[in-house]
């Protein structure tokens, strides 16, 4: 099984140097983008990949891309941004990747600059994220050392500037608007769209973000072709491999780089060893706390975008938490639901207001205090909070467990309510 | 005012950003790691530097979770209280270090040595339940290993 993205991660150990990264096969990639291939010519074979967006919704890479292309071109400087904020409960995929193989980060960055034609790259990392800050701060220093990044690079008359912005804490800057607004040093809630950041991004100017792993699978594209990227996934439309994760009271929580549409199963009961003993599962939130749960009859579901979709939820960053039997599940929706609650921007009403009152019924219901009326005033709240209805998608994500929730578990909240009290305490 | 060292610090960061007002967020951290913390005069002499009003500089950095805008202790404690480390134990770990340091969330331990503070995923859900001490992430805690951690900070 081909591993592309994770082949040079040795768990535990220094990732590899810039000499190293060269010596496995890297910057290879780069180097026959900048120096043979037109930009055009790249934006293509990304589309040909099917590569889809790995940063929650996604957004087809190739599209976006060509978005760029189609900009004014006289706009600049033009920008491109890694977003690294990875702050998504549950998710733990970026971190693996910047920490293990950073110098393939810095590649696909330097692929997609070049076919975007962008003069400026940011990566947006968050400040907790200290020892992946240090080891791409390392390898950064080493490109530029190398002209890997600067000036005329590789020869080939490009120029691309590098720079680290480390954040100071908050969920929302990871949604790209509120990170451009963040960028720029203004309080950072969400923009209205459109215009997109591909026309009006930072300082105005045509912009380019994808996440982290996104760009990790570039390189990879360049060199084996779109074709062989395609016959990584077992999905269809769907390119490459994945990197999921799962978390919760599973044998071995972790992470596997694994084709694109592994089934839930395989995933939960090969890779994580499935359940601990005296355990049961009894859902699963698929991509991350803003997806809507999963249950058992699920399980044979391919992990794609498309899939996962027509079951009711969402792929989001392909990183799991596990649900099991001897956990309340109105205790897991309410510590989600504190989360987005603590983390809304507060600029629209329906989320600033909702969710704390949401986190107030949870609380209420868990604590013994829930009244027959609080099931139906959630799920009226699902719908005040949904897609269309608040000004970024931070609130409709924070619906989908709590939808999901009231559908799979209602008789846990009944009998929450029923009985005065959590059965689980 | 700010000292030479905190000017020719965010004077250095100038460079990575078109416009002045986006190394606040820089700056204020920068100042943060000089003072401990920011005082209302912190961010009266980082918005006077950038050429922001303090109103507009306080009102990023009070958006910001990692900005203190109160004194925090020496070594300041983050623990994760997102959903994987929830299912893992969350409730324990916190209830420990909360008897052990005989303070709350958001409080400071009385010789000014811990504040104990939430702080959303770090990323560390497959070790969860996980926390952070200073730059240094722990994972898989229980309430003897956190013991073992916080014998090792003076
Ligand atoms: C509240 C919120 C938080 C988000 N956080 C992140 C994040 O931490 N990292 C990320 O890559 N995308 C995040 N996104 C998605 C981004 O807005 C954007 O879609 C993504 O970075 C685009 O990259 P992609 O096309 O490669 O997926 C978030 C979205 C929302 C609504
Ligand atoms: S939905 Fe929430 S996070 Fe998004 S803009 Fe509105 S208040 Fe801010
Ligand atoms: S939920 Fe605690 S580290 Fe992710």
């Amino acid at each position: 099984m081909e591993q592309p993205l994770t082949k040079n991660i040795r768990p535990g150990a220094e990732p590899l140097s810039l000499k190293e990264y060269e010596r496995a096969g890297g910057y290879r990639a780069v180097r026959k983008a900048l120096t043979s291939m037109a930009p055009q010519e790249i934006v293509k074979l990304v589309e040909e990949s099917t590569l889809r967006g790995r940063g929650g919704a996604g957004f087809p890479t190739g599209l976006k891309w060509s978005m760029m292309s189609k900009v004014d071109d006289t706009s600049r400087p033009r920008y491109l941004i890694a977003n690294t904020d990875e702050m998504e409960p549950g998710t733990f995929k970026d971190r693996l990747l910047l920490e293990g193989d950073p110098h393939q980060l810095l590649e696909g960055i330097l692929i997609g600059a070049f076919a975007v034609q962008a003069d400026i790259a940011y990566i947006f990392i968050r400040v907790e994220y200290s020892l992946p800050f240090e080891r791409l701060k390392k390898a950064i220093t080493e490109a530029y050392n190398n002209n890997y990044l600067g000036k005329n690079i590789f020869g080939s008359g490009y120029d691309l500037e590098l720079r680290l912005h480390v954040s100071a804490g908050r969920y929302i800057c990871g949604e790209e608007t509120a990170l451009l607004n963040s960028l720029e040093g203004k309080r950072p809630i969400p923009r209205a769209k459109p215009p997109y950041a591909t026309t009006v991004g930072l300082w105005g100017k045509p912009t380019l973000i994808n996440n982290a792993e996104t760009f990790c699978s570039i390189p990879h594209i360049i060199n084996n072709g779109a074709d062989w990227f395609k016959r990584l996934s077992r999905s269809e439309g769907d390119g490459g491999t994945k990197i999921y994760g799962v978390s919760g009271k599973v044998k071995k929580p972790g992470f596997w780089e694994l084709p694109m549409g592994t089934t839930l199963r395989e995933i939960i009961e090969e890779h994580a060893g499935g359940m601990q003993e005296g355990f049961r599962l009894r859902g699963v939130i698929p991509g991350g706390a803003s997806t809507d749960f999963l249950v058992e009859e699920h399980l044979n579901m391919k992990m794609d975008f498309e899939s996962l979709q027509k079951a009711g939820s969402r792929m989001g960053t392909g990183t799991m938490i596990v649900l099991d039997d001897k956990t309340c599940p109105v205790g897991m929706v309410l510590n989600l639901e504190q989360f987005f609650a603590r983390e809304s921007c507060g600029w629209c009403t329906p989320c600033r207001e909702g969710l704390p009152w949401i986190e107030k019924i949870l609380r209420d219901i868990e604590n013994g205090h829930g009244n027959p009326e609080d099931i139906d005033m959630l799920q009226e709240q699902t719908w005040l909070l949904g897609p269309g209805h608040t000004f970024c998608a931070l609130a409709p994500g924070a619906m989908e467990p709590l939808e999901s929730a009231l559908r799979y578990f209602r008789e846990d909240f009944e009998q929450h309510i029923r009985e005065k009290r959590c059965p689980w305490r | 005012m700010l000292t030479e060292e905190e000017k020719k610090e965010i004077e250095a960061e100038l460079k990575e950003y078109e416009q002045k007002n986006a190394v606040c967020i820089e700056a204020m951290k920068i100042v943060q790691r000089h003072r401990g913390w920011l005082s209302d005069e912190a961010i009266r002499d980082i918005s006077e530097f950038l050429g922001m009003t303090p109103e507009e500089l306080d009102s990023v950095a009070t958006f910001y979770s990692l900005i203190f805008r109160k004194p925090v202790g020496k070594h300041v404690i983050l623990v994760c209280d997102s959903v994987s480390c929830w299912v893992m134990g969350y409730d324990k770990i916190l209830q420990h270090l909360k008897t052990r340091l005989a303070i709350e969330l958001g409080e400071t331990s009385a010789e000014g040595k811990f504040t104990l503070l939430p702080v959303a995923c770090i990323g560390a859900c497959d070790e969860a339940p996980a926390i952070i001490i200073d730059n240094k992430v722990y994972g898989n805690l229980d309430e003897s290993k956190i013991d073992d951690i916080l014998a090792q900070y003076k």
